[in-house]
């Protein structure tokens, strides 16, 4: 079994470090490398969901001491749990990042029961009580950026028409249209969103197809919650609508039509938690904040966003970052005028009401179900 | 079964001085043993010059491959495991081929599958587990099998293309799914993923003890080995084969080609089916979009390689697992996309497919030389 782990190259690796080091007297630094796998769902270079974490592992190459092993597109079956054995049979990776969500529930716990010595940190928000104390999950509240990217939309809207693409109505996209909405309406109170769900986390087609439809009804400005915005960012682009991005900064993709976007923070996020498990502190198992925390950020404002947007925009960022700011304040109706969070109720970040969210807030256009 | 094997009159007539008995006998055999070998040795030689291009050592590359999937008791695990449903769902393809049909729809046979024994695990909550579990593997087979059964009535009831329709077929199958797991199936507590309820721990198959592997490869094994017997060994086998030449030759000898074409269907569908149960009693442990793994449509790429043998679906399909169980290693050993494994199956097909012009033509196995 042991020596699966010595590959023909380690081994040679291996004589010639003893050679060298015996010449030279030096001894060893792999010795105390860390190894640290991440397994994407997706490619990590999709501008979107995965590229975020990928961004976030990049970040842990450039600290000294780390190794870090990626693999791609390892689909949410029984394949993510010999991913991540072979992680730690043929590598030796002793803290495991299975970013998807779905990758939780069964395989990252049955994983993290077989190897209770090793850290597993999942994204998803996750981890209950009955599960492995060396299991962790960690998420964002991003809706606090979308509620930015919605008042950058909604000052830049000329229709009063905005559009999302949304993979599907489950209470995490939800929260993210209802809030880009909410913050459209701080800038525009006659701003609509309308939504057009795809079904499904990366459907390429119907993106493009929601994309355009949304267009010709007189959308201008457009958002998305699915796996890879790129789809929706290029076509609207092209069609001379104006973008926020979602995941990770698309401004490359087309530098004209980014107003902003929300965005993970992972690369701030996963040096703390490798600095933390160094100093011999315990990562909570359920990691969760926003922009405050910095598991979140708000992408760098496009040319064309006015003054007068941006202003608002730092405004409204600066409460969010001190904490003292409520998106979620009654009263909130939903868009078929039933009462949803009544007057004077704040829902605040971390309401465990807003985790269920199944409605769509008044101005949106569109349906759960 | 189209190509023609050494004809032993026209080997005889100038057979060479040396003993020709043994290949005049064999030589048909040896061919379908040779050929494909040499098609493989081929395509993984192109894909060496391939990986080189990108300045990685094919050597390397070789070295990984091997490691990842045979090289040691873990990765031979990890392959078989991947083979598992493979070769439940290449017997979906494989078993109508017979019958000259082409069958791709597997991959919705396997979800209906899924879902029909998740339903009977569910509606039988208070039965022991062995109870629970006949009940899935018949519900799973019955499901899958009615699936492509529908296949295979369209095409002799109605005249309806049986590969278009299969996998028509597959997105009714993932529409369907999606519906009742968002709808009256799903778990109210499984909030951003739309799952049904657990089926238990207890009623889980596990593994084959010693191994992590699951009980899927066992029905598998079974499944080919049984679906061998049946086609060359037995009067309806050989009926089917007589369809499966000339539908009219069968008809005037009074074959009843609807109920060969309904019943062989119905087998194909039922393996697929299986392997649907297997990922919910091993795997997940409930229904959700995971299923939807693309299991069924590799299934396709593995009974074409075996050439539609169900016996050959075996090492076929394990040499795919072991293709994909390597995969990982050259991500992160070599920094290779994951699309690169993708070639190499391309690759695989294709010279396999090419490959099949050499049967009956290669002069030594006939004993001319």
């Amino acid at each position: 079994m042991d020596f699966g782990r010595i590959s023909r190259r380690h081994l040679l690796q291996g004589s010639a470090a003893i050679t060298l080091g015996s010449a030279l007297g030096v001894r060893s630094a792999s010795a105390a490398d860390t190894t640290i796998g991440f397994i994407y769902v997706g490619s990590r270079d999709d501008y979107g969901y995965n590229q975020a974490h990928a961004q976030g592992a990049a970040a842990l190459k450039r600290l000294p001491g780390l190794k870090v092993v990626e693999e791609e597109k390892v689909p949410e079956t029984d394949a993510v749990e010999k991913t991540i054995e072979s992680m730690i049979n043929l590598d030796g990776a002793t803290l495991l990042f299975p970013t998807s969500f779905g990758y939780y529930n069964p395989h990252m716990i049955k994983m993290a029961t077989k190897f209770p010595k090793l850290r597993f940190e999942h994204c998803g928000g996750l981890w209950t009580e009955k599960d492995p104390t060396n299991a962790g999950s960690y998420f964002g509240y991003i809706d606090e950026a979308q509620y930015i990217s919605g008042i950058v939309a909604g000052y830049s809207t000329k229709s009063g028409k905005l559009g999302f693409v949304a993979a599907k109505p489950i209470p995490q996209v939800l929260r993210n249209i209802n809030a880009f909405t909410l913050g459209a309406k701080l800038a525009n109170p006659k701003a609509t969103t309308q939504v057009i769900f795809t079904g499904d986390w990366s459907m390429p087609v119907k993106e493009a197809e929601a994309t355009n439809s949304l267009i010709d009804q007189g959308v201008d400005v457009l958002t998305c919650h699915v796996d890879g915005p790129k789809t929706m960012v290029e076509n609207a682009a092209r069609r001379g609508a104006m973008v926020c991005g979602y995941h990770v900064n698309q401004s490359p993709l087309a530098p004209k039509a980014y107003l902003t976007g929300a965005e993970w923070n992972w690369e701030a996020l996963y040096p703390k938690f490798v600095k933390m498990i160094a100093a011999g502190e315990a990562i909570p198992n359920f990691y969760r904040g926003g922009l405050k925390e910095e598991i979140v950020k708000v992408s760098p404002y496009g040319e064309m966003v006015s003054a007068e947007a941006r202003k608002h925009a730092d405004d409204i960022k600066a409460k969010l970052t001190s904490g003292d700011y409520t998106i979620f304040k009654g009263p909130i109706a939903d868009n078929k005028g039933k009462v949803m969070i009544a007057a004077g109720t704040d829902r605040g970040q971390k309401d465990p009401e807003l985790e269920k969210m199944d409605y769509l807030v008044e101005g949106v256009i569109g349906a759960t179900s | 079964m189209t190509s023609d094997v050494a004809d032993p009159g026209e080997a005889v007539a100038i057979a060479p001085a040396a003993d020709p008995g043994f290949l005049q006998r064999h030589g048909g055999s040896i061919e379908y043993i040779l050929i494909p070998g040499a098609a493989l040795v081929g395509a993984l030689a192109v894909f060496g010059i391939f990986v080189a291009l990108f300045g990685k050592n094919p050597l390397d590359l070789y070295f990984y491959m091997y490691q990842g999937a045979f090289g040691t008791w873990f990765s031979w695990q990890n392959t078989l495991t991947r083979a598992a449903p493979l070769i439940l769902t290449a017997l979906c393809t494989a078993l109508p081929a017979q019958l000259g049909m082409v069958i791709i729809g597997g991959e919705g046979a396997l979800l209906i599958g899924a879902l029909a024994a998740t339903s009977a695990a569910l509606a039988l909550p208070s039965m022991p587990p062995l109870v629970v579990q006949l009940a899935m593997v018949c519900a799973g087979m019955i499901g899958g099998g009615l699936w492509i059964m529908l296949a295979g009535g369209f095409r002799q009831y109605r005249g309806v293309n049986e590969t278009i329709s299969s996998l028509l077929l597959v997105y009714i199958a993932l529409a369907v799914l999606n519906h009742l797991v968002e709808g009256v199936m799903r778990d109210p507590a499984s909030l951003n993923k739309p799952s049904t309820r657990e089926i238990g721990a207890a009623n889980m198959i596990g593994s084959i003890p010693g191994t992590d592997v699951h009980w899927g490869l066992v029905f598998g094994l079974i499944a080919a080995i049984a679906s061998y017997v049946l086609i060359y060994h037995t009067t309806f086998g050989f009926a089917a084969r007589v369809a499966g030449g000339n539908v009219r030759a069968a008809k005037i000898v009074g074959l009843s080609v609807g109920k060969l074409i309904l019943t062989i269907c119905f087998l194909a569908g039922a393996s697929a089916g299986l392997a649907g149960m297997v990922e919910v009693a091993a795997v997940q442990g409930r229904t959700n979009a995971n299923l939807a793994a693309g299991y069924g449509f590799t299934g396709i790429l593995v009974a074409f390689l075996a050439r539609q043998n169900p016996l050959a679906v075996i090492p076929v399909a394990i040499l795919l697992g072991g293709i994909s169980a390597s995969g990982g290693l050259l991500q992160r050993r070599l920094g290779l996309p994951d699309a690169s494994v993708l070639v190499l199956q391309g690759i695989i097909f294709v010279f396999v497919l090419a490959s099949d012009a050499l049967y009956g033509r290669i002069g030594f196995l006939k004993g001319k030389s």
